[in-house]
């Protein structure tokens, strides 16, 4: 297989807690905490997971909007994450982000003209101010908004005409990886689906990778390739998309599956409601950090902390439970089916 | 599923329902475009406006506005009541008070408006720098904590000490009180705008930082700033009439707001006219900055543009 | 009779820009015990509806017309006074946002014991008593400890409980909840959403669910009824909405929805759009309100606005092409 364009190998980011007059450190927020991934050329990876679990703050660390606290970065095949500022700027052209809300995205004083050429002039990619237009015009066209509204300001537009142009300036620059972060999340159902079909199209178009963040599992099985599932800082597991949903090897994930609801009335499903609230991540859980809410807890999962091993062909779990005799593994069928309505 | 249910295209005339339209309940809405739009939908900007602009055309125009040379003593005329000669009468040394209180608005206007502009100009690249280079920030915000520990009028009063009374000193006195405010808010504007998904997608599109605060940042500094402006326009008015009026401002030769009453003073008991006017006029025009002020916050407020 | 009573419900609102009719001519119905649903995008009137019915309108720039019967008295006619006895006791609330909407500096014990002193004449000690039973009836765990608690040393879903204890506390017959998950994770939502339908088997409130999210609708509603630019446009029992939808908007939702499972089916679908935009309320719209966006708009349409027919037995639609289950047959 080639190069991923993406590699993340045991990111973490620790944010520190500042109290007291003089600042001093009280402790840190383990936001990330040892994420490992890889996203091949035109794929997309969705990572998901329940707000808190720090998935947004992977896609920023990748992004390099802070600096991380251990792991690496690599993009196509290259550190990104300890290069100079100067060095990474051009490698910046390479990825680019969307992010959920629309309206705190586009900067309110610039018309769509400046918004889109600013990544266009900042690489050096037009060659004159014809070409700039052109490129204007073409992006405009790729995101199926009207080409003279180029002269319009942000406030003039709905949400999802917004992310629109949001997907234009994140394509400006010809990038190879695409971040949206919950990009789709604060849209309205009607335009949610013409802004998941629009990334669908892209990708296919331009060969785009995706890392897609969100928390919506329907929309993630409907535009993925792979998901790797977060919970508190952790991948707890990682699957081409049919054998996840399929047969889900995390009880997490299980749970997850079954607490969508479907809109289907009357739809029978086995449904495993999870009790309690996901813990802080200031003060993770020892163990398995998923052992307070998982409702197949032994002691074993008190202690010792999973890792993330393969389960089956390119499918990883983070599961003290695939140890076990298939007979006492809840999750060596396939369950998905009983947790997902049937049609 | 949905062609089932349909039938587009072929529906009889006879079975065409329609629905009843709905009443009105309210009269429509006039809508109003352009300046009178603007000014009616806000009415304090419109008022404010006004009075403030009325007040820099008699200050500028105070020659032509049936004045008198509002230094020229006339013993034999002191301390006339108002008459249709000297319609707001004379003061002690027989000036005439309406040509004083007329030619008075130009320093209260220049110390006015000088003070809003370079205290915001200062203010303004305070708080960027604090606002970005994280390390000054610190030593600056506790510099700027020890200034607005001190009451600005005495700050303004040690200041005024060191130096000798002239106007350009007044406004540089009155500037020094009122940047830490400024930097204050414009460091608060900036913190936040630093978080704004924007900014993020800007440093994405390898846009330089002093791009950033340059196009992103700035412009989106001015909204705020501008309503701040016109508060700290209003309060250097004030603190100028104070200095003035305690004798600590203005030079006595120059007619000021502050300088009328001060000499009014001693005579407030017999002669309250004296006092009366330029306190009149001091008071319509800080009321006029503040409700321009409060009108630009409301108009520039993005979160209330959005309400229905 | 049924419980609520909406008759020709408008709620418009004053703008610099135009009269912007949020609700215009909107009826429906909830008997009591039923739990109906109204879903519709942001901006249909759904919320405004929900404000409408408890009076929470500002009166100006807004107005409201038409009448709401609950429990036979026309709630739009009631005094202020008589309808703050109305709102927390007869009829209560719940909001999306369960930090906004408690009281930061009063514990939670407080709070629910308020509503019960206030309409009940509870003295403090059996106010407090009720709370505790309250908190335990939402599933909060070591109610007595809880009881002395502020918000803030709850978690999301807890707060949420919570606001449905204070809600409830009263024995409201009606209940209002205004997107009560929207704020919440899949997991929490999930344990919200059992939690209802549980509470409704004992409590036996009607609820008037508002929500945009169809999936939460199939959970919990009995009767369904779509909302779009302000006016009603389909209502029907859940089973035969989703499963015969007769409006082209609702057809359009639904298949704008991915189904959870699509990948199991190992056929590639693309999500069907509604194209366009939601029309401004500030101009009167001439014909289908939907017109501008249905894939089936003809002149016909665009001229003449449908009335709302009943199309099947209790099935309602407001569409000129819906095919009525007697010709259809």
């Amino acid at each position: 297989m080639s190069t991923p364009i993406l590699e993340v190998n045991d990111l973490k980011k620790h944010f520190p807690i500042r109290a007291g007059f003089f600042g001093g450190t009280t402790g840190y927020v383990y936001a990330v905490d040892g994420v490992s991934f890889s996203i091949a050329k035109g794929e997309t990876l969705s990572l998901v997971g329940e707000s808190g679990c720090g998935k947004s703050t992977v896609g920023k660390a990748i992004l390099r909007l802070f600096d991380i606290t251990a792991g690496q970065v690599v993009l196509d095949g290259q550190r990104i994450d300890d290069m100079a500022p100067g060095t990474l700027r051009p490698m910046r052209r390479r990825m680019q982000v969307v992010f959920q809300d629309p309206f705190s995205s586009l900067n309110p004083r610039m018309r769509v003209r400046d918004l889109l050429a600013e990544p266009i002039r900042n690489f050096g990619l037009a060659k004159d101010s014809a070409d700039l237009e052109r490129r204007v015009g073409e992006l405009m066209d790729r995101v199926r908004l009207p080409r003279d509204a180029v002269n319009r300001w942000p406030h003039e537009f709905s949400g999802g005409q917004r992310q629109r142009i949001c997907i234009a300036r994140a394509l400006a620059p010809e990038p190879d990886l695409i971040i949206c972060d919950e990009a789709v999340s604060a849209l309205d159902v009607s335009v949610k689906a013409q802004i998941v079909n629009l990334l669908q199209d892209l990708q296919k178009e331009l060969g785009l990778a995706l890392l897609f963040i969100s928390h919506d599992l329907a929309i993630v099985e409907h535009m993925t390739h792979r998901v790797a599932v977060m919970y508190l800082g952790k991948i707890v597991e990682v699957a081409p998309r049919r054998q996840l949903f399929a047969a889900p090897k995390h009880p997490y994930t299980e749970a997850l599956l079954s607490a969508v609801p479907v809109p289907e009335p009357g739809a029978a499903r086995e449904r495993i409601i999870l009790k309690g609230d996901v813990p802080s991540p200031i003060k993770p859980p020892k163990g398995c950090r998923f052992h307070t809410r998982c409702p197949y807890a032994f002691d074993r999962c008190r202690q010792d902390e999973p890792e993330l091993r393969q389960t089956e062909d390119g499918h990883f779990a983070a599961c003290h439970l695939h140890d076990r005799p298939a007979a006492e593994n809840p999750l060596a069928g396939a369950r998905g089916a009983a947790v997902i309505a049937h049609h | 599923m949905s062609a089932s249910v349909l039938s587009p295209g072929d529906v009889a005339p006879e079975a065409v329902k329609a629905a009843a339209p709905t009443p009105d309940i309210m009269p429509p809405v006039k809508v109003r475009k352009g300046l009178w739009g603007f000014m009616y939908r806000n009415p304090s900007i419109a008022i404010g406006g006004t009075i403030v602009l009325l007040m820099i055309l008699m200050a500028v125009f105070a020659p032509l506005l049936w004045t008198v040379d509002p230094t020229a003593l006339a013993p034999a005329r002191r301390t006339r009541e108002p008459s249709a000669m000297y319609w707001f009468g004379t003061d002690m040394l027989g000036r005439d008070v309406y040509s004083r209180v007329v030619y008075g608005a130009r320093v209260s206007l220049i110390v006015g408006f000088a003070v809003a502009f370079f205290a915001s100009v200062a203010g303004l690249a305070i708080g960027l720098i604090s606002g970005f280079v994280r390390w000054a920030d610190g030593i600056i915000m506790r510099v700027m904590d020890g200034l607005m520990s001190i009451p600005s009028i005495l700050l303004a009063i040690a200041l005024m000490a060191l130096t000798r009374g002239s106007v350009g000193n007044v406004i540089l006195a009155i500037t020094v009180a009122e940047i830490p405010r400024v930097s204050r808010l414009v460091r608060g504007v900036v913190l936040s705008l630093r978080e704004q998904p924007y900014v993020d997608a800007a440093v994405s599109c390898g846009t330089r930082t002093p791009v950033i605060i340059w196009r992103h940042i700035l412009p989106n500094t001015i909204a705020p700033m501008t309503v701040q402006a016109t508060y700290v326009c209003a309060s250097a008015m004030i603190v100028e009439s104070i200095l003035s009026f305690i004798g600590a401002g203005t030079p006595p030769i120059i007619p000021s707001w502050g300088n009328i009453m001060a000499e009014g003073r001693a005579l407030w008991q017999v002669k309250p006219y004296i006092v009366f006017f330029p306190a009149v006029f001091l008071s319509i025009t800080v009321l006029a900055v503040n409700l321009l002020g409060d009108g630009l916050r409301d108009a520039l407020d993005p979160r209330m543009a959005k309400r229905l | 009779m049924a419980l609520l009573e909406v008759e020709n419900l408008q709620t418009h609102f004053r703008t610099p820009d135009g009269v912007n009719r949020a609700v215009d001519g909107l009826s429906f119905s909830v008997e009591a015990g039923e739990t109906v649903a109204i879903v519709g995008e942001s901006g249909c009137g759904k919320s405004v509806t929900s404000m409408s019915i408890l009076r929470l309108i500002p009166e100006p720039p807004g107005k409201i017309a038409g009448s709401i019967r609950f429990n036979g008295r026309d709630l739009l006619k009631l005094s202020d006074r008589e309808m703050r006895a109305v709102r927390g006791n007869e009829i209560s609330m719940i909001f999306q946002e369960p930090m906004t909407s408690l009281n930061p500096v009063l514990t939670v014990g407080r709070q629910i014991g308020e509503t019960l002193r206030l309409h009940q004449g509870m003295s403090a000690s059996q106010a407090e008593a009720r709370a505790v039973e309250m908190l335990k009836l939402v599933g909060i765990p070591e109610p007595q400890r809880r009881v002395k608690e502020y918000p803030h040393q709850l978690s999301g879903g807890m707060r949420q409980r919570v606001m449905i204890a204070i809600a409830l506390a009263c024995n409201p017959k009606l209940l209002i909840a205004d997107e009560p998950t929207t704020a919440l994770d899949v997991t929490i939502q999930a344990q919200i959403l059992d939690l209802m339908r549980d509470l409704k088997r004992t409590v036996g409130a009607a609820i008037v669910i508002i929500t945009h999210d169809l999936g939460v609708v199939a959970e919990v509603a009995e009767r369904v009824i779509v909302m779009y630019a302000g006016r009603k446009v389909e209502e029907a029992a859940v089973d035969k909405l989703f499963g015969a939808p007769r409006h082209p908007y609702t057809q359009g939702l639904l298949g704008s929805m991915p189904k959870l499972g699509s990948s199991l089916t190992g056929e590639e679908t693309r999500l069907q759009e509604i194209p366009g935009l939601v029309p401004s309320l500030k101009k009167k719209i001439e014909g289908c309100v939907f017109a501008s966006r249905c894939p089936h708009t003809t002149d016909l349409c665009r001229k003449v606005a449908p009335a709302l027919e009943e199309k099947a037995p209790g099935h309602i639609a407001a569409c000129h092409y819906a095919i009525k289950e007697a010709v259809a047959a």
